[in-house]
């Protein structure tokens, strides 16, 4: 135990250690945090006015941006099961990495629906009355804390074995606890589709096929922005990831995008070519309705880019990383917009009575987007900071902690350097 | 959060002696850190901001409705009693009015009679307390072209100098107090739930404002607090400072017209306060066409028993399967049941409440 907070202690001191660029990296991260938490004590101060949201469009951007998260963590599982199902043992760190990430990601995602909460001082009013099983929120909330404890253990665990220069005993502390984790992963994407499917007074999302759609793109999404992290982790850090890992993790982005467009094809058949009454909030996303048409420019465009990259995966040429780094931003890009912009706003317009109100988000909720993500990066990097050097074995409990910089004189640049540029 | 940083390129064997110059350095990036982080806290210090507005422990501590004993309510409405006395120097009879046995609320609206005035909408707002700027609205009139009942085709602001106009019908909208409420079902605290008398309410003090329930209502008729409420307009206030203690009706109950706050939901009650107490909803008294019925639908004798059997009534989103306590009708021409005295103006709807 003492040993574990020694360690914990060591985890802390490294993050503040690193060369310039690190440190520059880190502080503008801060400086974004920090705006983001100034924007959001206005916020708690003069209430949720200070957002674009409205009674008629009551969720906005934090939603927006929640329902994209939870889906790249939950992808993270695509990682785990090429290495544990498949049984590739040489992406074996790689798994660490993505699961760190997975960790920060959910980080990000609970800070997006507390940011979104009329009363964030009312929050143990979770612990005291949870509406469980009735209200799919609640199945969220369960669903996320504890995909991030399993998570934040599987990925300790590992790293400190490594940290203690013990050989890590799978088969009973990690293997049973990452077959859990696949099937967690998905059962959240679930749960987060459910939210929405549930409601019958939403009929753009009252729909069974939201739910493989937002699993589709989200195993699209999540994967390509693991390619992000792990070229640059191979690009700026000592660590160096196989080529291969990339390859794989490319197909499972062409599988899912080439589903995902597919889902989009059917479904807009069936609303269009049926041409119900009830197709006004998706005519209102893709054609505009009554002269409002704020979300058209957006969709078309993430449906753009999400074409144009996926020619570009099918292509022989994304073999190379900077082509296939190019994709992956431009799919991310796309499935952000769809997830977010093109998912959840939509529902709000027209409202149930009819009358269309459009959404524009305020700076101050955009800042407060930013706040989050910064952070949500600064714990990666932070996480990352650590885990290098224990898992090459020059952070370990039998050398002082100065021994995890002994090379620096010679390999400062590469051994302790920023992870600038991430998505 | 703070970047104490560092020079520490120069931590190698050596690291235990800190040289002066590293020491004054961790010592600058800490203080601007601390300092950059109370300057992003700034906005908390504001001075506008009224105490009961960041909590307090008796409220943090204050159970869910369901779970107050009688001593623990009698503590909230004492706290609530002061809390609106010194924010809007008025003392309001405040109280937790429970729902009488054997009654069931349901409320019947004629659209053949309703005119579009919006009567109602401001009675609502005065009786129940409701934020005046921004003004929160519980009853929506949709203005309908004559021939369809699609509300995608109705107008919510219409503005003319003399209503109704001759091609249009109103309806009115407002909670409508399902039987399976889709609100209650997604709310993930219990914060809102349906009562023994059908009226659905909120708890102001156990709502997380997470806005769910306003997603999954189909009648669009719940209201939140995106600022906090406010009884008048600054102008208002500059030109009579009393405004405020005027325009608050002091007659209050715990799950209905008492003041909210920001960040929590609301919505119709039904006037609970008024009508568990034998009175009519204020939307009702203020009509001038007599077009809202309400009453007790477990007694086969109320008016609006006899409406549901006689008149063809209708819901709206019948498909939505909330089953709503808020019933519309048109007026026979040749109505074959014979009950034409309920729609006399003057029966203003049941006695038995
Ligand atoms: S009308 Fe809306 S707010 Fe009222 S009970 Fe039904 S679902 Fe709930
Ligand atoms: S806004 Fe309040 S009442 Fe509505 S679901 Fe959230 S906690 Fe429940």
């Amino acid at each position: 135990m003492k040993e574990f907070l020694r360690f914990l202690s060591r985890c802390i001191r490294i993050t503040f250690i690193g060369d310039w660029r690190y440190q520059l990296w880190m502080l503008l991260l801060t400086v974004l945090a920090l705006l983001g938490l100034n924007a959001y004590c206005k916020q708690l101060v003069y209430g949720l006015v200070e957002t674009g949201m409205s009674d008629h469009v009551s969720w906005g951007l934090y939603i927006a941006n929640f329902t994209f998260f939870v889906g790249i963590a939950a992808a993270v599982v695509m990682l785990v099961i090429f290495v544990y199902v498949y049984r590739d043992d040489k992406l074996h760190d790689l798994v660490i990495f993505g699961e760190l990430f997975a960790v920060a990601v959910i980080v990000m995602c609970l800070l997006f629906v507390t940011v979104d909460l009329g009363r964030p001082d009312r929050f143990h009013h979770l612990l005291l009355r949870f509406n469980f099983p009735i209200s799919m929120l609640t199945w969220d909330v369960i669903g996320l804390n504890g995909y991030l404890l399993l998570n934040l253990y599987v990925s300790t665990y590992l790293i400190y074995c490594a940290y203690r220069k013990r050989e890590p005993r799978k088969a009973l502390f990690v293997i049973p606890f990452v077959l859990i984790t696949i099937v967690w992963a998905i059962s959240i994407q679930l749960v987060e589709a459910f939210l929405y499917v549930g409601l019958s007074a939403r009929p753009f999302w009252n729909n069974a096929i939201i739910a493989p759609r937002l699993l589709a793109s989200a195993f699209a999404a999540g994967p390509a922005i693991i390619i992000l992290t792990l070229q640059v982790i191979d690009r700026f850090t000592s660590h160096h990831v196989p080529g291969r890992a990339m390859l794989m993790l490319r197909q499972v982005v062409i599988v899912a995008m080439t589903l995902s467009i597919f889902l989009l094809i059917s479904e807009l058949f069936t609303e269009f070519y049926a041409g119900t009454a009830h197709i006004s909030s998706t005519r209102y996303l893709y054609f505009g309705l009554h002269g409002y048409d704020g979300l058209v420019p957006w969709i078309w465009s993430a449906i753009a880019l999400n074409v144009f990259a996926l020619v570009i995966l099918y292509l022989p040429i994304a073999r190379n990383p900077q082509v296939l780094s190019f994709a992956c931003i431009l799919l991310i890009v796309g499935v952000w917009i769809e997830k977010g912009m093109g998912l959840v706003i939509p529902a709000f317009i027209p409202t149930p009575l009819g009358e269309i109100v459009e959404y524009t988000p305020t700076i101050n909720e955009v800042l407060v987007c930013i706040g989050i993500w910064a952070f949500g990066l600064l714990v990666y990097t932070a996480f990352v900071r650590v885990a290098i050097p224990v898992l090459s074995g020059r952070l370990t409990y039998d050398q002082p902690f100065a021994s995890a910089f002994s090379e620096i004189p010679h390999a400062q640049s590469s051994h302790t350097s920023a992870r600038e540029k991430l998505p | 959060m703070t970047q104490h940083s560092a020079d520490n390129t120069d931590a190698g064997p050596h690291h235990a002696k800190m040289t002066r110059r590293s020491f004054l350095r961790r010592g600058g990036v800490a203080v601007g850190g601390a300092a950059a982080l109370v300057a992003s806290l700034k906005p908390l210090m504001d001075p506008e901001l009224d105490p009961g507005d960041l909590g307090s422990i008796q409220r943090f501590l204050q159970k869910h409705y369901k779970e107050m004993s009688t001593e623990d309510m009698d503590a909230a409405l004492a706290r609530i009693r002061n809390d609106v006395e010194r924010r809007y120097g008025l003392r309001p009879d405040i109280r937790d009015i429970k729902p009488m046995d054997g009654v069931e609320f349901v409320f019947a609206l004629n659209l053949s009679r309703c005119i579009g005035c919006r009567k109602c909408v401001h009675a609502c707002v005065a009786e129940n307390n409701q934020s005046r700027d921004p003004e929160i609205q519980y009853i929506r009139v949709l203005e309908m072209p004559k021939g369809t009942i699609d509300i995608e085709r109705a107008s919510h602001h219409y503005d003319r100098p003399k209503v109704p106009s001759e091609d249009h019908f109103y309806m009115p909208v407002q909670c409508h107090q399902c039987t399976r409420p889709p609100c209650v079902k997604v709310c993930p605290v219990e914060a809102t739930w349906q009562e023994p008398d059908g009226i659905t309410v909120i708890d102001y003090d156990w709502c997380i404002g997470c806005r769910y329930c306003e997603a999954a209502c189909p009648y669009w008729a719940r209201r939140f607090n995106f600022t906090p409420p406010r009884f008048a307009s600054d102008e208002q206030i500059a030109q009579n400072p009393d405004i405020v203690k005027e325009q608050l009706n002091p007659d209050m109950s715990y799950l209905s017209n008492r003041p909210r706050e920001k960040g929590v939901m609301e919505k119709c009650t039904f006037c609970l306060h008024r009508t568990r107490e034998g009175k009519m909803p204020a939307c009702l008294e203020v009509c001038p066409v007599g077009a809202r019925k309400f009453g007790n639908v477990l007694n086969p004798d109320s008016d609006i028993s006899r409406i549901l059997r006689n008149k063809r009534v209708f819901v709206l989103k019948e498909e939505a399967g909330t089953l709503p306590r808020f019933f519309y009708y048109f007026d026979e021409r040749r109505s074959r049941s014979g009950s034409d005295e309920l729609d006399a103006p003057a029966a203003q709807s049941g006695e038995d409440a």
